[in-house]
């Protein structure tokens, strides 16, 4: 009997709950906003399935409507993992530690 | 490119996302987190564009766009100050959510080019995948609009209820169930794109009738969908980076939602159904008869300070809204000068989303370990001669702990009313958005500062 190739990738995705609850609750209080946005840029992975409906059909007629959907969720997904990587960055970049001397 | 192949490189930036969020576990570790980040979503748009190997004119417009939205998402990284932060994450949500939903009509259009069956005989399982993750998808979007509109201060953040509200939504979402059958058994376009249309006024009549002070639980709830969303088109793609990227954003929103509940003592249901402001017209009415209350100034608040040995200070929205953040650092840096303590005290749903004042206060260059959460600090205010409450007032109201009528009653809060003297920065004596009145402001050992955040700590720098 084979197994349905469903049931592995229902297998990832509850393995990755439970990686990502562990991970989450070990997240530092003072870096849950950063973690807010630094998810929302990760989400944006779903550019992987716009990309490919954007670039699907025959080369002569580029904006069919699934095409157009696709390219439009490329700008949107866009926006997000820039600004999303960005901002973390940006946000990252200011938490110091206290200095040594004085 | 081999689809073997491709799913390794899948599941290798899979890998790389959940080593950026455990760089999150410390400041030191975290910007290299974010860096595996970075390099697990280049993987995955690279070996994508690759195996589509689609190099023609559809290419240079997939370039074009990449471009366009980047530099509109750089820019706004760039541009936006700290204080819009939960803005800022409310609007990236609905993004994704409104991402996920064209992806999702594309598949539908075009089911063949994801190898899902062809127009009109799409596989079962895909298409409840796709209409899940689209109906999702489009209840992030609005639901991201509305919280943006009512963080921005476009909308009102006090909460729309109606009669029969959750009715409704129990009958809309009952519904979207019923009508995703009807798309198993006909998959008429029609039923999906009402599909589509049901969800974005769920999305809408989910977050209006949420308060403005529950926004920390909303915008973790709208991280949460954006997750689920991206998980359900990662099973419609089949696609393993999105499927464990779904699954790790979809916790971590539900984990951030359970913290923000927890430090309200409310149930998730009890935030979803409804705000504070609408339901407890009861405790307003019965203001008490006028409390005589102590009234300061600048120079009494600089004096008190300077003459402690320690001060903790407890920042909230107030401390956000009037920008207060840098001239606070200052006035620290001043009293630490005179060799007094410093540390800041920071309350789970201090401020509008997970984080906030952290985020706040590193931007004013306050180091990360002189910040302490609740569980951390609160009982030093026992020991602490001075409490400086900047912009915050229901997470210090020891009502909480007293009177089992109260709505916070339950509420985890710092206990400044345990330090020897309380000084209470504040615009007016009206009470906080649970609309409860604060005992500390009527206590002999509290002295109420009248006046912007901002401008009251300057204030004071002066008369240091």
């Amino acid at each position: 009997m084979e197994i349905d190739p469903f049931v592995f990738r229902l297998s990832i995705f509850i393995l990755s709950i439970f990686i990502g609850y562990y991970v989450v609750w070990s997240v530092t209080p003072s870096l849950h906003t950063p973690l807010m946005s630094v998810t929302n840029a990760i989400s944006s992975v779903i550019i992987v399935g716009a990309i490919i409906a954007a670039l699907a059909g025959d080369n002569l007629n580029v904006f069919q409507t699934s095409n157009i959907f696709g390219f439009l969720a490329i700008i949107l997904a866009a926006v997000n993992i820039f600004g999303g990587f960005l901002v973390t960055q940006r946000m990252l970049a200011m938490y110091k530690k206290k200095k040594k001397d004085k | 490119m081999s689809a073997n192949i491709l799913a390794i490189f899948y599941l290798i930036s899979g890998v790389l996302f959940i080593l950026a969020l455990r760089g999150l576990s410390s400041p030191e570790t975290s910007r290299q987190g974010n860096l595996f980040g970075i390099i697990g979503m280049a993987i995955a748009v690279g070996v994508t564009i690759l195996s589509v190997g689609n190099f023609s004119i559809g290419f240079l417009y997939l370039m074009v766009f990449l471009l366009i939205g980047g530099s509109i998402g750089a820019f706004i990284a760039f541009k936006i100050p700290m204080t819009a932060m939960p803005e800022l994450v409310a609007g990236f949500h609905s993004l994704v959510g409104l991402a996920a939903v064209f992806v999702a009509i594309s598949a539908f259009l075009s089911p063949d080019v994801f190898n899902l069956g062809s127009p009109g005989n799409i596989k079962i399982a895909s298409l409840i995948e796709m209409s899940l993750g689209a109906a999702i998808g489009a209840i992030t979007f609005t639901g991201s609009i509305i919280a943006f509109l009512k963080l921005r201060g476009i909308m009102s953040g006090s909460p729309i209820v109606f009669f029969g509200q959750h009715y409704l939504n129990l009958f809309l979402g009952l519904s979207l169930i019923g009508l995703i059958y009807y798309l198993c058994l006909n998959q008429s376009n029609s039923l999906f794109w009402t599909i589509i249309a049901i969800s974005l006024i769920v999305g809408v009549f989910l977050i209006i009738p949420i308060g403005g002070a529950d926004m920390p639980v909303v915008i973790s709830m709208l991280n949460s969908y954006s997750g689920w969303a991206a998980a359900g088109i990662g099973f419609t793609l089949e696609n393993t980076a999105l499927i464990i990227t779904g699954a790790l954003v979809g916790s971590s929103g539900a984990i951030l939602s359970y913290i923000m509940c927890k430090g309200m003592n409310r149930s998730f249901f009890n935030v979803i159904l409804g705000g504070w402001g609408a339901t407890d017209d009861k405790t307003k009415d019965n203001s008490k008869e006028q409390k005589p209350v102590k009234n300061g100034n600048a120079d009494d608040a600089a004096f008190l300070m300077k003459n402690a040995s320690s001060v903790i200070i407890v920042p909230g929205y107030g401390m956000a809204v009037a920008q207060a953040q840098h001239a606070l650092r200052e006035m620290v840096d001043a009293l630490k000068k005179n060799g007094v303590k410093v540390t800041y005290a920071i309350h789970p749903v201090a401020g509008r989303m997970p984080g906030h004042m952290n985020v706040l206060l590193a931007e004013a260059n306050v180091p990360y370990d002189e910040v302490f959460e609740l569980e951390e600090i609160n009982n030093d205010f026992a020991n602490c001669d001075v409490a400086y409450v900047i912009g915050a007032n229901d997470v210090t109201n020891p009502v909480a702990k007293s009177d089992p009528q109260s709505p916070i009653y339950g509420m985890p809060i710092l206990d400044v009313e345990k330090s020897k003297s309380v000084l209470f920065v504040k615009r007016s004596l009206s009470p906080g958005y649970a609309g409860i009145d604060n005992d500390l402001f009527y206590r002999d050992n509290t002295l109420m500062l009248f006046a912007d955040a901002k401008k009251m700590t300057e204030d004071i720098i002066k008369s240091l």
